[in-house]
């Protein structure tokens, strides 16, 4: 992986090699209402849980300080005493009550933020889990893409929101984004809904959060929140069929003629697999191997010719090029703007 | 059986056997005191074992890019490491106390069934030994030997033959199943020991607190054990007779699984935290000179925690799409826990008011244990808060809680328990020096 873990950079902003554009991803730096309202609910608990930490320890302290045994006190026994109707039930129902409130609170959240209905002009995009990469499906726009959720911004005057449908074709996996919202698993036979409606533009990283194999850690992905019309114009290019330049046609052809097929698909070609990420826009993505290397030309020919060096029990196989069929093959893929 | 058991010789006669008969002795005594021993120690091997794996995974996570373990690797450290700490590190460290103390503070001459007794520790060690021949055993994706990788939680699907081919995942399967099977022979054990076999006088409202512990987690590992049992029965039929319980390719269900998971794996928690809580609730009036502080409140407690703690488990589940009835009915059970929780601490407390406390080893651990289980305590009230939970479930938070929980709170409880109780077990006085160097 010493290609450059981009992954690393994108989850620490000033990591010494410093890829711009990484936001902190905290949960307490929210910009989407089920973050902002967990941030809410989390300021109540910690505030609690401080209290009670500072007098129950207090109390602690103060015992163990004040009643020490100390040179003077000889070999007396300390007055007996075995326990206090009227204190035991002090302290059963004080906290019984804190329960309650807190358990109240924390209801009308649950409620607040599972209850939202899906308004009917909701973006609706579907993240379906793999070993080791997401793809994102815009089943109403017939866009499909990898490990880049692009949405448009919601200004909470009018909100925008985006509906997202999560599945999974192989083991469990967890989509969290922490300013955006918490975490909701992809789970195989199952399909879970969450909603997000960031309220400024900006790139959010996220990553896998249930662990699902060898490679978890390195399945990474971004939300690229854009302006209204920015959103409008990476629709409109996504929608479009993959670009058919000429000076590339060898490196097609021998695309078309290789395995790659089976698994990866680029609309408007014979290319129609499914197990792979769609390769359509390829190269209007930041990152390649769900942000196991960053996508430039030196990476994704590095990539090709040996995925697992990059990514250690990735699934696409090696596929044992010649360095001119290499060659050809990544100025193909270049073109897939 | 021997019958040449060393106490019917003389010192002398006994020094000079041969150090295989000794041996022989320890292989096929059913004493509840050696075989407590024997649990103890060689739950403090493997803790030895699991300590090695947690301290690679540390410098590994030292800093972001290291390369100091390969991905597989470091994924069959963290699966080891977990199974080892509850399966083969809590749960034999806290029977094997509770084989060598129950039947002395309830007067009773042995555990009710001394040959079940032998065998659980005997199968225990076997599975233990078992899960860690995978390290050279197994046979993994490339025919090398491999350690199971799926976690200590073993998530479906993740352990179908699909996604992990080889033999790694049935080693956990296999060995955590005959380990669990030992468990249940000993909790049928103390379970029975303490309702048949207590002395005369020792009504249940006088038994040591510790006592009511071990026999609470013992009728909790009755509940929640076999499950677990019955579900890794059924994933061996998905791995090796193409049953598809866990598999969802065929229409089985993931969620099914961390159900019967977790309603064994929270209430395990509470098995191994209450005898910890036992252990403190006997050191600290001794080393407070007082009697303990509302008895039969702690004992309510201890029961209660044991009953509300087998309706929890689905908090675990907060992000698999549960629904909201569901997530508000699993947040609420878990507050609740805090109660009986808040009121142990609160009698501890006034058990040391008022007190003269004397600062030997096993109470400075008493101490410590306190304040660092207050801080499980709290963090794990904020877990149960499910919309706090969506944000910091499967991170690194959880695992801070459970370490205060299980570290913090249990292994300082043990700490205290072994200092407290090898003078009695062995007939030697600690060095306190020692003592304080290692608290």
């Amino acid at each position: 992986m010493d290609q450059g873990p981009i992954g690393t950079e994108l989850a620490a902003g000033d990591h010494p090699q410093g890829v711009p554009t990484a936001q902190t991803p905290s949960i307490f730096d929210p910009v989407s209402s089920p973050a902002l309202a967990i941030r809410e609910l989390s300021f109540v608990v910690l505030g609690l849980s401080a209290v009670i930490f500072v007098v129950v320890a207090g109390v602690a302290a103060y015992t163990l300080v004040r009643f020490r045994n100390r040179p003077g006190d000889g070999r007396r026994e300390p007055p007996q005493v075995y326990g206090s109707t009227q204190i035991e039930l002090a302290w059963t129902v004080v906290p019984f009550l804190i329960v309650m409130v807190l358990f109240l609170v924390t209801a009308r959240y649950i409620y607040g933020i599972e209850g939202r209905a899906m308004p009917s002009d909701a973006l609706e995009v579907t993240v379906v889990g793999n070993q080791w990469w997401w793809e994102i499906r815009y089943p109403r726009l017939g866009i499909v893409t990898a490990n880049e959720l692009h949405v448009p911004v919601s200004d909470p005057a009018r909100p925008a929101p985006t509906f997202i449908t999560l599945q999974s074709v192989d083991v469990i996996h967890s989509f969290w984004v922490p300013q955006l919202a918490g975490k909701m698993d992809l789970i195989p036979n199952k399909t879970n809904r969450m909603w997000i409606d960031p309220r400024v533009p900006g790139t959010y990283v996220g990553q896998c959060a249930e662990y699902c194999g060898t490679q978890h850690a390195w399945m990474l992905l971004e939300v690229i929140v854009h302006p209204r019309d920015e959103f409008d114009r990476w629709v409109a290019a996504q929608q479009t069929p993959a670009v058919a330049d000429p000076a590339a046609r060898a490196g097609r052809e021998l695309f078309l003629s290789l395995s790659c097929i089976n698994c990866h698909t680029v609309r408007g070609t014979p290319a129609n697999g499914v197990f792979g990420p769609d390769l359509t826009h390829l190269m209007s993505r930041r990152t390649i191997a769900a942000g196991a290397a960053r996508n430039t030309p030196e990476a994704l020919r590095a990539w090709v010719d040996a995925p697992g060096a990059i990514k250690p029990g990735v699934l696409m196989p090696a596929m044992k090029l010649a360095k001119s069929e290499l060659d050809s093959l990544t100025t193909y893929l270049l073109t897939l703007r | 059986m021997s019958v040449l058991s060393p106490t019917l010789m003389s010192p002398e006669a006994a020094a000079r056997r041969p150090w295989l008969e000794h041996a022989h002795d320890w292989v096929v005594t059913v004493d509840h005191k050696r075989l407590g021993i024997m649990y103890v120690v060689s739950g403090l091997v493997f803790f030895v074992v699991a300590g090695i794996e947690a301290t690679l995974m540390r410098l590994q996570l030292a800093w972001p890019g290291l390369h100091i373990v390969p991905p597989e690797t470091f994924n069959r450290l963290f699966t080891m490491h977990g199974t080892s700490m509850v399966f083969l590190v809590g749960i034999p460290i806290v029977f094997g106390f509770g084989n060598y103390l129950v039947p002395l503070m309830i007067g009773a001459r042995d555990l009710a069934f001394p040959r079940l007794n032998a065998f659980g520790f005997w199968i225990f060690l076997f599975a233990g030994l078992l899960l860690h021949w995978s390290f050279i055993g197994g046979e993994g994706l490339s025919g090398s030997g491999s350690a199971p990788a799926v976690g200590w939680f073993a998530y479906a699907p993740l352990t179908s033959r699909a996604f992990t081919p080889g033999n790694a995942t049935d080693y956990w399967n296999l060995a955590v199943f005959i380990a669990g099977v030992g468990t249940i022979g000993t909790a049928i054990n103390i379970v029975a020991t303490t309702l048949t076999m207590r002395g005369p006088g020792m009504t249940l409202g006088r038994m040591p607190i510790f006592v009511w512990t071990m026999v609470t987690v013992s009728a909790m590992t009755l509940f929640i054990l076999p499950p677990l049992s019955a579900a890794q029965i059924m994933l061996l039929l998905d791995r090796f007779l193409g049953a598809h319980f866990f598999d969802t390719q065929a229409g089985g269900s993931a969620v099914m699984w961390q159900h019967f998971f977790w309603f064994f794996g929270h209430p395990e928690v509470y098995v191994l935290m209450l005898p910890g809580f036992g252990f403190v609730s006997e050191i600290i009036p001794v080393f407070s000179r007082k009697v303990i502080f509302g008895y039969a409140t702690l004992v309510a407690a201890t029961v209660s925690i044991g009953g509300v703690a087998l309706s929890t488990w689905a908090h675990h589940m907060f992000v698999v799409g549960m629904g909201t009835g569901l997530n508000a009915v699993f947040a609420l059970s878990t507050m609740l826990i805090a109660v009986p929780t808040g009121i142990k601490i609160f009698n501890w407390l006034a058990t040391m008011y008022g007190g003269r406390i004397r600062f030997r080893t096993p109470m400075l651990f008493c101490c410590a244990f306190l304040f660092q289980f207050l801080c499980a305590g709290l963090t794990g009230v904020m877990l149960s808060v499910a919309p706090f939970d969506w944000q910091l479930s499967d991170s690194y938070f959880v695992v801070a809680h459970f370490h205060f929980v299980l570290i913090g709170g249990l292994l300082f409880a043990i700490f205290a328990a072994i200092y407290y109780w090898f003078p009695k077990v062995t007939g030697r006085m600690l060095s306190e020096r020692l003592c304080r160097w290692h608290f």
